[in-house]
């Protein structure tokens, strides 16, 4: 880190934190899933997934930490930081709401993320490029689960439809801010760093509405879009997810078994 | 002096003497044979993620390891256990590392692994990891390939859900003798 200067480290630091706030934030959401899965075998899948974006969420939050400098680790990140300090996107800190809207934000997110790992392997940040190319792999099964549920429910029952359309216009509005970009990701790419958001924005456009077109579902109008996260500003549901996520390690600072 | 994969990265130089070579086997041989807390018929070895084993001018051990998925609980405990063996084996030093490139996968799982896991009831990954360079081709994984039943042979058998036991396995079933079964998903 030595040749890099202040305002590029600042930039590196708040990449990985957004990056891995998107997992760390998913991850929880998903792992409130434990035990009440509809089904055994999808209460697994469910846990499995939140384990790989938990594995993937410490290694980009370790690595933020080193770069700011090491005063700080990866549990004090996660754990010590308050609602204002998250830099994740919207999307993952949405409640899970019916199995429908689970399977939607997971096909919006998982699609979003797998397309950006793909790029991310590239990168000149060797850390960057090291966790994507091992995330990639673990994106791609997730994409797979959420399309082949979507398809499933979306093409079911006409409950089943109902219910997923209804799920994919509940949470449309906040796919918009996975794309957005601002000073920290434009200035990071075009250094080879980081990927710019915004360049991913058609493949993953025509990759849902494939799905959709297999699924018999409609992209809904567009009326409004949410953003702010990666700013730090967050919805309502936000701080509770925090709260249940940090109450042990705040209760009993420094523990460890 | 380091040992390491044919597929790895070997970084140091070599300043072996007879003692240092013997230790160095030492080590390497003892690192491998760990076994891995949630397969435990195989070792880390056989897994091929343990990518170079060291022996530094003051005898300590260096051991470089690669996380099969990201966030495989196990990792945590085979560094552990991996540090245990060393200090049993006499090795008082020693420092683990965990390295993420070049990824790991499937494709790294020794002969020897596969077949103890064969025998063991679980389907060893078949054929080639599904995303050697990451490249950006056609984005589904294919599983399609028929599973055999590792107790009755039959290839008449179902995916019951991609993920399993553990992060690296899909719940298979076979439709002749109606026995679930586990395999190692290619990744």
């Amino acid at each position: 880190m030595s040749e890099a200067t202040e305002p590029e480290t600042a930039a590196l630091f708040t990449y990985a934190l957004r990056l891995g706030d998107d997992a760390l934030v998913l991850s929880q959401r998903l792992s409130e899933w434990a035990s009440r899965a509809p089904e055994i075998e999808e209460d697994i899948a469910l846990t499995n997934i939140a384990l790989d974006l938990l594995g993937q969420a410490r290694a980009l939050l370790d690595y933020a930490a080193v770069v700011e400098g090491g005063t700080r680790d990866e549990d004090d990140l996660a754990y010590l930081r308050t609602e204002r300090e998250f830099r994740n996107v919207h999307l993952v800190e949405q409640e899970n709401g019916d199995f429908a809207h689970t399977i939607a934000r997971q096909l919006f997110f998982s699609t979003y993320q797998l397309f950006l790992y793909e790029e991310l392997i590239s990168s000149t940040d060797e850390l960057l490029a090291g966790v994507a190319a091992k995330a990639v792999k673990e994106a791609a099964y997730h994409h797979d689960h959420a399309a082949l549920w979507t398809v499933r429910l979306g093409d079911g029952t006409d409950d089943s439809r109902r219910r997923m359309q209804a799920a994919v216009d509940r949470l449309w509005p906040f796919t918009a801010e996975l794309f957005d970009a601002d000073d920290v990701e434009t200035g990071l790419a075009a250094q080879g760093i980081a990927v710019d958001p915004a360049t991913l924005r058609p493949r993953w456009v025509r990759a849902i509405s494939d799905t959709f077109a297999t699924a018999t579902l409609v992209i809904p109008p567009t009326v409004w879009t949410s953003h702010g996260g990666r700013r730090g500003v967050h919805t309502e549901c936000f701080g509770y997810l925090l709260a249940e996520m940090q109450y042990l390690h705040r209760l009993h600072p420094g523990a460890s078994w | 002096m380091t040992v390491s994969m044919s597929t790895a990265m070997s970084t140091s130089t070599a300043t072996s003497v007879a003692h240092d070579t013997t230790a160095l086997t030492h080590a390497w041989t003892v690192s491998c044979s760990v076994a891995d807390p949630e397969l435990p018929v195989v070792t880390i070895g056989d897994l091929g993620i343990v990518r170079a084993v060291d022996v530094d001018t003051d005898g300590c051990v260096h051991v470089v390891l690669t996380p099969t998925y990201s966030g495989c609980p196990a990792t945590a405990v085979i560094r552990h256990d991996v540090v245990s063996a060393l200090n049993d084996a006499g090795f008082d030093r020693v420092e683990v590392r965990t390295v993420l490139a070049p990824a790991w996968t499937t494709d790294w799982i020794t002969e020897d692994g596969r077949r103890k896991l064969s025998e063991h009831g679980i389907v060893p990954p078949s054929g080639r990891s599904s995303m050697q360079s990451g490249a950006s081709t056609g984005r589904r994984i294919d599983v399609a390939l028929a599973m055999r039943c590792p107790r009755c042979g039959s290839l008449d058998t179902k995916l019951v859900s991609r993920f399993g036991s553990t992060a690296c396995q899909a719940m298979y079933r076979c439709t002749s003798c109606l026995e679930p079964f586990d395999a190692i998903k290619p990744y």
